[in-house]
């Protein structure tokens, strides 16, 4: 019955998205964090620079970024991220892509993670005679960083699905592989199955998982 | 801390700036603009090194109305119309699902909650792809039909499921006295929820149902890339060969194109959201603009949409 899986690499198809999910999730993280400490910040033209950079990117298709790394980053202006081999380059690029739209969803969550934390909390904090930097070591961050934990894992997850938008550039994840092998055997119905079940046992333990740590972690109001 | 005021923004991380603040600010703001700075002049150098630049690459868009009447209009057209028909084919089945699943009955309880959990941990594009191959293995549906139907097919199926969290948030929000009220006067299951619960959380909840528009249209971009659905994004290829290869030209067309239609989605949907908070005559429940990001992961119960 799973004759027509030989040939195919499936399980290399699927590492190959979980190695895009990492990466773009750790670019992502740092470059997100960057970009929400300038959205909050003291600073009126970092916070003017972070929210357009926001307020662009999350509307402009991740599918245009992606087919935009590759056609015009790589292919006019011959930008290869320090890589020779297309394959490299194109994991590169598509990494780059993911990058860049997935930290505007990490600004966006650390942003609304700080905004939880109730002004009283901080008035109260000063009623005691805590300093500034004690205030926010004691009170504000450690509150912050619970409430953020639920919204950062729905955009890991959002990121993991996302991956498969690297197939439009032609990087050998499961999306790409599921293409060529729904264009060449004739068993459509178990190919897909087999994909949606790959995906779920990506996405649905992390949404488990991440789930109960946010409810764990965050504070009742 | 004071109360920030004015223009300020009320945050709880730093106090109005007092002098040395100023001082520092001003400094961070300089290195700001110079890194900002060297960045612009290092994009425009390597754009200029390719040529892109130039002026008859970029005129096409300002003086030629075929430019726009050939490529971008039918594409933009095609996007909207996507989007448009995925969007109304989707909201009745997220509503059906979504309260399926607050039945008391377990058995439709169960079903639906499948089936969301289903659709939304698999990404779109594998939908579209089962889609399309379906479409074309299963029914008479033409080739050049068919990235339509795939693409409508995908994005209907994974966007049923998050409206069905919509919805279901949106009904969870109105306050238990509007329940309560309808039992009092005598209403059955179904009648509170088709005369009291559902009208009143269509309204909660579009702030968050014109938010998912967006999310809607940029999936559609998928089709474009994967399927040769012929819209915006898909419109650059045969733009930038026609036009002296300004790929570069085309790319920021389309890109400003999809920003300039989601910013007109997203201001409208913080707008009616303001305006629901802000209502008096309403039970003040919203499902938010931002509530749909959270609403469209799979997990273990999603928030309740009262926030």
């Amino acid at each position: 019955m799973f004759d027509f899986l030989e040939g195919y690499d499936l399980l290399g198809a699927f590492w190959v998205t979980v190695q895009l999910t990492f990466w773009s999730a750790l670019g992502s993280l740092l470059w997100g964090t960057l970009l929400a400490a300038m959205r909050v910040g003291p600073v009126p033209l970092m916070r003017g620079f972070a929210s357009a950079y926001v307020g662009i990117v999350r509307n402009i298709p991740l599918t245009v970024i992606i087919v935009f790394t590759s056609l015009g980053l790589f292919q006019t202006l011959g930008i290869s991220l320090g890589a020779d081999r297309f394959t490299t380059i194109n994991f590169r690029l598509a990494v780059l892509g993911l990058t860049a739209y997935t930290s505007a969803f990490v600004c966006e969550a650390l942003r609304s993670g700080i905004n939880t934390v109730p002004l009283g909390q901080v008035e109260a904090a000063r009623a005691l005679g805590l300093s500034f930097p004690q205030t926010l070591r004691l009170i504000v961050l450690p509150q912050a960083f619970r409430s953020v934990v639920g919204p950062l894992a729905n955009v890991l997850i959002a990121l993991t699905k996302n991956t498969t938008v690297a197939a439009a550039i032609g990087v050998a994840e499961a999306a790409l592989l599921m293409r060529e092998m729904i264009e060449n055997e004739a068993q459509l119905i178990l190919i897909s199955a087999i994909f949606a079940f790959g995906f779920l046992c990506l996405t649905l333990p992390t949404g488990l998982l991440l789930g109960r740590l946010a409810r764990k972690a965050a504070v009742k109001r | 801390m004071r109360r920030a005021t004015g223009d300020e923004p009320a945050t709880v991380l730093y106090d109005v700036p007092g002098p040395r603040a100023r001082r520092r600010n001003l400094l961070w703001t300089l290195l700001f603009l110079l890194a900002l700075g060297a960045v612009v002049w290092w994009v425009t150098a390597g754009l200029a090194a390719k040529d892109q630049l130039t002026a008859d690459k970029w005129k096409p868009f300002f003086t030629d109305a075929r430019v726009w009447e050939t490529y971008l209009l039918p594409a933009l057209r095609n996007t909207v119309v996507a989007a448009a028909l995925a969007m109304v084919l989707a909201l009745p089945l997220g509503a059906l699902l979504g309260i399926a699943r607050l039945s008391d009955h377990r058995l439709p309880r169960a079903a639906a909650g499948a089936v969301v959990e289903f659709f939304r941990a698999i990404p779109v594009l594998i939908l579209m792809l089962f889609a399309n191959a379906a479409y074309a293995e299963f029914t008479a549906v033409g080739p050049e039909t068919r990235p339509l139907y795939a693409v409508v097919t995908g994005l209907v199926l994974y966007n049923a499921s998050v409206l069905a969290e919509v919805v279901r948030a949106g009904i969870l929000a109105l306050p238990a006295g509007q329940t309560d009220a309808a039992k009092a006067i005598g209403m059955r299951k179904g009648q509170t929820m088709a005369y009291v619960l559902l009208p009143q959380s269509v309204t909660a909840m579009l702030p968050a149902l014109v938010s998912q528009l967006v999310v809607i249209v940029k999936d559609t971009a998928l089709g474009g890339a994967m399927l040769g659905f012929a819209e915006l994004l898909a419109s650059v290829r045969p733009m930038s060969a026609n036009y002296g290869a300004n790929t570069i030209a085309c790319f920021t067309v389309v890109a400003v194109l999809f920003v300039l239609l989601n910013l007109a989605l997203t201001t409208l949907a913080s707008r009616l959201e303001r305006r629901l908070r802000r209502g008096r005559r309403s039970t003040g429940a919203v499902v938010g603009a931002d509530a749909v990001e959270d609403l469209a992961a799979p997990g273990p119960d999603a928030p309740p949409g009262r926030d």
